[in-house]
């Protein structure tokens, strides 16, 4: 067992070194400010998702977010994955009408399902500029597979304002962001210290509001993670015992080619 | 001459079978008992690494294909559907995505391994060509596959590689609004780009097999580029290589793995990730890393039409390798001004791929020209000089009795030292 285990050990540096070799590719946003590196309890090869973390980053997608920002490729059923019960996943879809056809043929709404894509908060995108100034508010269902940086990067956003350096002149409605390609975006600081009020006791500061959303995001954009990473364990740990059988093989079929 | 096949096996059913469709003997001739050179090293595995990789390509893409959807309104959702929804959905996307780089990388080492053994020379020359035109149908398959998710990258990409065509006088245009099939990248031509990438795989097999076919017919080069003298040189195919093959599979499948769970997107752009958008360029528009090189040779020209034939000719001069390079001795190992040479080469075209990812500035422009410039010189001017001014080091008189040791240079050992592949220990 043990040239195996030190296989997937180093398989895992591999996998380590490949997700750092993608972090640190990040050569356009290096020269716009540095990107904060907080630390997820989903990255490496074992990485599993904070479910608490995740579950108050749902309240505060719920609470801040989803008044502009749509989720539609997400589904209310992903939840359980974070670790709702399917009684409250139930629950949180009802929350929410949804447009339909009625039995008489006209438009009706009815309650959500858990098989039901996130409800969008404008119409279309057309909607969404009127009410917002001209400005789009992106789907945030792969937001951080989207983005060079990923984790690192939206957290990066959500936590990067502040006051525009001396002398930058600022577009009409737009916010200095130290971590924004150009430092304007249009979305106003979308989080404050004590914004949102954790039920858990989790004291809301700004980078724990921004840690548990980028969290639940990342979880949204990557439902299947933690099953692909334990399947990828299995599969790597079966294929280097295969190899070492192979090999051994080989060597019993060359030893009399001389 | 019609007439049944004499069968000689056993098994009446496989006999019966045998004699009027000898099935069974040309599998046996061709994969068990064929005599196959006995010094390959494990670079020899990468051929059997890339029919293997296009195959699970196909099925892979055969059950994506049942879930996708090549409409532009609905391509990017429909690939979130297979991510989310399909079981398994995600394995197979990333498995397929991650094995387009998988193929190119098997394909590109199988390629070097060529060049620097010299298997592209007499018998083998048609056996290579055939190597280009896979290589040229791999690139179609994947830009256009590229495309299909319908992301940023893929709808910029598609725009500027097809834009390429318009650099052709007089009918440059036309040859582009034939390809879109209409006047900009759009649904028409998602929809073809879909059809034309579940054809060609198909396409490919068939050259792949006369690739074997030819293959067969001028047998296998080895890394002493020396011919096959006599049955002692040999091995059956089967035990031998079957299992050697097998260790570099199992080896193979351990990296196309590391990848698919761990770093599932780590060959991809993040663009990607963004629905297409026609009004919106993204601030960088960058082919996948496969494409680098070819894409720094077309920047490197300051001329449209010039940067489109030099990029068309990198590949095309391939074709005519076997007689650009006059020296006929095949393998590198005796060749030390050609094997300076090759690694001089492989710099090149890395640096080439280097360069394709930066932004054509300062620098990069420099090493991009100087670059390109090597690599057109290495196969126009310096490949046909020093075929004739090089002298080759001592050839072995045979794979089973090399009068010199089979790595690097040195003088010659007393003769009749056996080649010993794979001892045990």
């Amino acid at each position: 067992m043990r040239p195996a285990l030190s296989t997937a050990r180093a398989g895992g540096q591999f996998a380590a070194t490949l997700l750092a070799a993608t972090l640190l590719a990040a050569p356009a946003i290096a020269q716009e400010g540095q990107l904060p590196h907080p630390g997820w309890s989903f990255s490496g090869p074992f990485g599993t998702f904070d479910r608490a973390a995740a579950q108050r980053g749902f309240q505060i997608y719920k609470e801040v977010c989803s008044n502009c920002h749509s989720l539609k490729e997400a589904y209310y059923r992903n939840l359980e994955g974070i670790g709702l019960s399917e009684e409250q996943v139930k629950a949180v879809a009802a929350s929410v009408t949804v447009p339909t056809i009625g039995d008489d043929g006209q438009p009706a709404e009815r309650p959500a399902l858990p098989s039901d894509h996130f409800k969008s908060p404008f119409a279309n995108d057309k909607a969404a500029r009127a009410a917002l100034n001209g400005a789009l508010p992106p789907d945030l269902s792969v937001i951080v597979k989207a983005r060079e940086g990923g984790p690192d990067y939206v957290y990066g956003v959500l936590t990067g304002y502040g006051e525009p350096p001396a002398g930058m002149k600022m577009g009409d409605g737009m916010n200095y962001n130290r971590v924004f390609p150009g430092h304007q975006i249009a979305m106003p600081q979308p989080l404050q210290a004590d914004q949102v009020q954790y039920s858990d006791g989790t004291k809301p500061t700004l980078d724990q509001e921004a840690h548990d959303v980028v969290t639940f995001l990342t979880f949204i954009a990557n439902p299947e993670m933690e099953s692909r990473k334990q399947i990828g364990v299995k599969i790597i740990l079966f294929l280097a015992m295969l190899t070492g059988i192979t090999y051994v093989v080989k060597r019993r079929v060359w030893s009399d080619v001389h | 001459m019609a007439g049944l096949h004499k069968s000689d096996y056993k098994n009446p059913v496989v006999n019966w079978i045998d004699t009027r469709l000898p099935l069974f003997t040309m599998m046996n001739k061709e994969y068990a008992v064929f005599p196959t050179p006995k010094n390959f090293n494990y670079f020899w595995n990468f051929g059997a690494l890339a029919t293997v990789t296009l195959l699970l390509m196909i099925a892979t893409g055969v059950f994506l294909a049942m879930n996708y959807t090549p409409d532009s309104n609905m391509a990017f959702d429909s690939v979130e559907r297979i991510m989310r929804d399909v079981n398994y959905g995600w394995l197979l996307r990333y498995a397929h995505a991650n094995g387009a780089s998988m193929f190119f990388i098997v394909v590109y080492i199988h390629i070097f391994r060529g060049l620097y053994y010299g298997s592209y020379k007499t018998p083998r020359e048609l056996l290579w060509m055939l190597g280009v035109v896979i290589l040229l149908l791999m690139m179609a398959t994947a830009f256009m596959g590229y495309v299909l998710p319908w992301g940023q990258m893929s709808f910029w990409g598609a725009t500027v590689i097809t834009n390429l065509f318009s650099a052709f006088p007089l009918v440059g245009n036309a040859i582009v609004t034939w390809l879109w099939g209409g006047f900009a990248v759009g649904d028409p031509t998602l929809h073809r780009f879909f059809s034309l990438h579940y054809l060609l795989p198909f396409v490919l097999i068939g050259v792949v097999f006369f690739h074997v076919v030819a293959l067969h017919i001028t047998g296998s080069n080895n890394p002493l580029g020396i011919d096959v003298k006599s049955p002692q040189d040999t091995l059956p195919f089967h035990p031998y290589y079957t299992i050697k093959d097998s260790v570099g599979l199992c080896v193979f499948f351990m990296v196309w793995a590391a990848f698919v769970f761990f770093a599932p997107n780590f060959f991809g752009d993040p663009d990607n990730y963004i629905p297409a958008n026609p009004l919106q360029t993204p601030s960088e528009i960058v082919p996948e890393w496969y494409f680098l090189p070819y894409y720094a040779i077309l920047r490197s020209v300051p001329n449209k039409l010039g940067g489109v034939c030099m990029m068309f000719g990198s590949i095309l001069v391939l074709f005519v390798l076997p007689w650009l390079d006059t020296s006929p001795v095949r393998s590198a190992r005796f060749r030390p001004i050609y094997r300076a040479l090759f690694w001089v080469h492989v710099v090149a075209c890395i640096a080439l791929g280097f360069v394709g990812a930066h932004r054509p500035e300062g620098w990069w422009v420099v090493l991009g020209r100087v670059a390109t410039t090597y690599y057109f010189l290495h196969f126009l001017v310096l490949l046909p000089i020093i075929g004739k001014l090089e002298r080759p080091l001592p050839l072995p008189e045979s794979i089973s009795r090399p009068v010199i040791p089979p790595r690097g240079g040195g003088g010659p050992l007393p003769g009749g030292a056996p080649a010993k592949p794979m001892e045990k220990p």
